[in-house]
């Protein structure tokens, strides 16, 4: 295939192609509307089905379904309409189906704004739906990350039968990056002979289902459910540092905000400042090794985010009061800039910040 | 002497084992046992796929011999609606309730009707909400009392019933929609017909189908499971009455 300039939405749709993804049930919404219109457009070319559901309720409804049965399926939409698919979600957590749900952030609360945000990081990463439950929540930062993380993704919505959130925001679903589709090794991943198909002679009936009226086997679920978490906390946490390794202010930041978050450290380092990045690429679970291994040398943490802050809670406990953490963040689809940032890390070094 | 025994009548594959929780005189369990005797008749169970809903059928995947997935309140289209796009070839069908599908899941039916979904839909009208105890439902009868409409539901305060029947019979890629009545004898066999007609328009991927079903809540309504019955006849087919309200041609 070689390498493709293509819009972010549409290479998510194209990812998960890849992927192995037929099946898409969405609604349109700004700023992910391409994503929608690219899989009415390619699925039926790969012999899937595409189906513009009438709400984001529906449409997770009907990626349920299409889960129940097996295959791998695929929503996407922004913030207020990821709000409706919350009920969709718990269900889908809670009945143990696999699925990828793309939430392409935009200002909120409410109807907000269409400019891009990180303001539904509580929403995805604290829960969103009822019950106890956790979503792993993976947050590219570039195009090609978006197609390396969607077949991650995947996989381990498949592995652990989860649902699994790729959360972007309207800046990386607008811009314009070259990329290319490559195949990763892919896991050796259980087989779905939990799927509601048709019994076809297989066997006694299956059910689907999230309902246990007896609450002694509701907690036995929760416990099941709850050692599968503590599995994926063990087992996919995904990071990425840069020049953190002397580094005295220690940046913390994901997506959009960690790629304008490096150019502050390269300009901070070529003048002579001792910063660096963290880049948290998993946002549940969260990764605490970076910080563990910059404990030592760290002076102090600050947490950027397009944001009133919300991750700065997750850098907080990682860091367990060991060292200071600051909040430098925009909201409302204002993003921070460069110079604030730069502004803000020169006050913590010159000690104006306590 | 000899007897020589002859079984005349036995339980139908399409349903398990398992004792239903429904309560006495209510027609949720008659309905289940036409529904699981078509597919087996049809021959159709091992391909079939059943979506149950939320309210007093919420456990009739326990009951139903076949795969079975739990929707979430009122979503049951949906969810039918993915699992028939990933595997169109199989039966699948919805079991729903008035709160269900006419209040919650309004959206829901409305648009997998309008879409032609190659599902059978039943849908159980009991004018009330069984499992939360006997509120309002969007098909409660004028007049009708309920624990939220204490004196008697008013047509200027709380509105009039929806007919769904004939609401979604006005949808062009509806196939079939018929509404029959669980009342005596003579109903119920036609009630099985036009479940037969509904998984067999499915099977013609003819398009959407669905039944309406008048059926008892005897509990809730607060009368006899023998007045209940003359209560569906004398209540709820003037309001609700019987017939086939769409029939695509090839529909048999």
């Amino acid at each position: 295939m070689g390498k493709m300039l293509m819009k972010g939405n549409e290479v998510l749709g194209e990812a998960a192609i890849h992927a192995g993804c037929k099946y898409f049930f969405g609604y349109p919404i700004t700023p992910q509307n391409e994503l929608v219109a690219y899989m009415a457009r390619r699925l039926p070319e790969v012999g899937g089905a595409f189906v513009q559901a009438e709400s984001e309720v529906a449409a997770i409804n009907m990626v349920y379904g299409a889960a129940s049965a097996g295959v791998r399926v695929m929503t996407s939409s922004s913030s207020p309409g990821i709000s409706l698919m919350q009920e969709g979600i718990s269900y889908m957590a809670g009945s143990e189906l696999p699925a990828v749900i793309c939430n392409m952030v935009r200002g909120g609360p409410g109807l907000g704004s269409i400019q891009p945000a990180q303001s539904d990081y509580f929403q995805a990463v604290k829960g969103g739906g009822h019950g106890d439950y956790r979503l792993p929540v993976l947050a590219p930062a570039t195009l090609q990350e978006m197609v390396n993380l969607m077949g991650e993704a995947f996989d381990i919505a498949d592995q652990y039968r989860t649902p699994v959130m790729i959360l972007g925001d309207g800046m990386l679903g607008q811009m314009m990056e070259p990329v290319e589709f490559i195949d990763r090794p892919k896991r050796d991943l259980p087989p779905k002979d939990w799927a509601t198909t048709g019994t076809r002679g297989d066997g006694a009936p299956r059910t689907i289902t999230s309902l246990f009226l007896d609450p002694a086997e509701l907690e036995k679920h929760n416990e099941r459910l709850d050692a599968k978490f503590k599995k994926i906390a063990e087992n996919e946490v995904r990071y990425e540092t840069f020049l953190t390794d002397d580094a005295e202010v220690i940046c913390v930041a994901y997506g959009t905000m960690a790629r304008i978050v490096r150019n502050v450290v390269n300009k901070g380092r070529a003048n002579g400042l001792k910063i660096g990045l963290i880049r948290p690429i998993s946002l549940w679970p969260f990764p605490t090794k970076p910080f563990e291994d910059t404990l030592q040398h760290a002076k102090a943490y600050l947490s950027v985010e397009m944001s009133t802050g919300q991750m700065v809670e997750d850098v907080r406990l990682a860091v367990n009061g060991k060292k200071p953490v600051y909040f430098h963040g925009r909201a409302g689809g204002m993003v921070p800039t460069q110079e604030a940032i730069m502004k803000t890390i020169e006050e913590i070094l010159g000690g104006v910040l306590v | 002497m000899s007897l020589e025994m002859q079984q005349v009548f036995k339980k139908t594959e399409g349903l398990t084992d398992k004792i239903t929780h429904y309560c006495p005189g209510c027609t949720h369990g008659i309905i289940h046992r036409m529904v699981a005797e078509v597919l087996e008749e049809m021959d159709v169970l091992e391909e079939t796929i059943g979506v149950a809903s939320v309210g007093c059928s919420v456990l009739s995947y326990e009951y139903f011999n076949c795969d079975m997935t739990q929707a979430p309140h009122g979503r049951a289209p949906a969810v039918a609606t993915g699992i028939k796009r990933v595997l169109p070839d199989r039966m699948v069908f919805t079991y729903q309730g008035d709160g269900d599908l006419a209040s919650i899941g309004m959206g829901e039916i409305i648009h997998a009707a309008a879409r032609g979904e190659n599902i059978t839909v039943i849908f159980i009208n009991n004018a009330i909400y069984g499992m939360t105890g006997g509120q309002m439902a969007p098909t409660t009868l004028v007049g009708q009392k309920t624990t939220t409409t204490p004196d008697g539901r008013m047509a200027n305060k709380q509105g009039s019933p929806i007919r769904m029947s004939e609401m979604l019979a006005t949808l062009d890629s509806v196939a079939y929609i018929e509404r029959v009545s669980t009342h005596d004898i003579k109903h119920l066999r036609s009630t099985k017909k036009a479940i037969q007609r509904a998984f067999e328009t499915q099977k013609r991927e003819l398009g959407f189908s669905m039944v309406e079903v008048l059926s008892t809540c005897p509990t809730n309504w607060g009368y006899d499971p023998v007045e209940s019955l003359e209560w569906v006849k004398e209540n709820m087919v003037p309001v609700y009455p019987l017939g086939v309200f769409k029939q695509m041609q090839g529909v048999e």
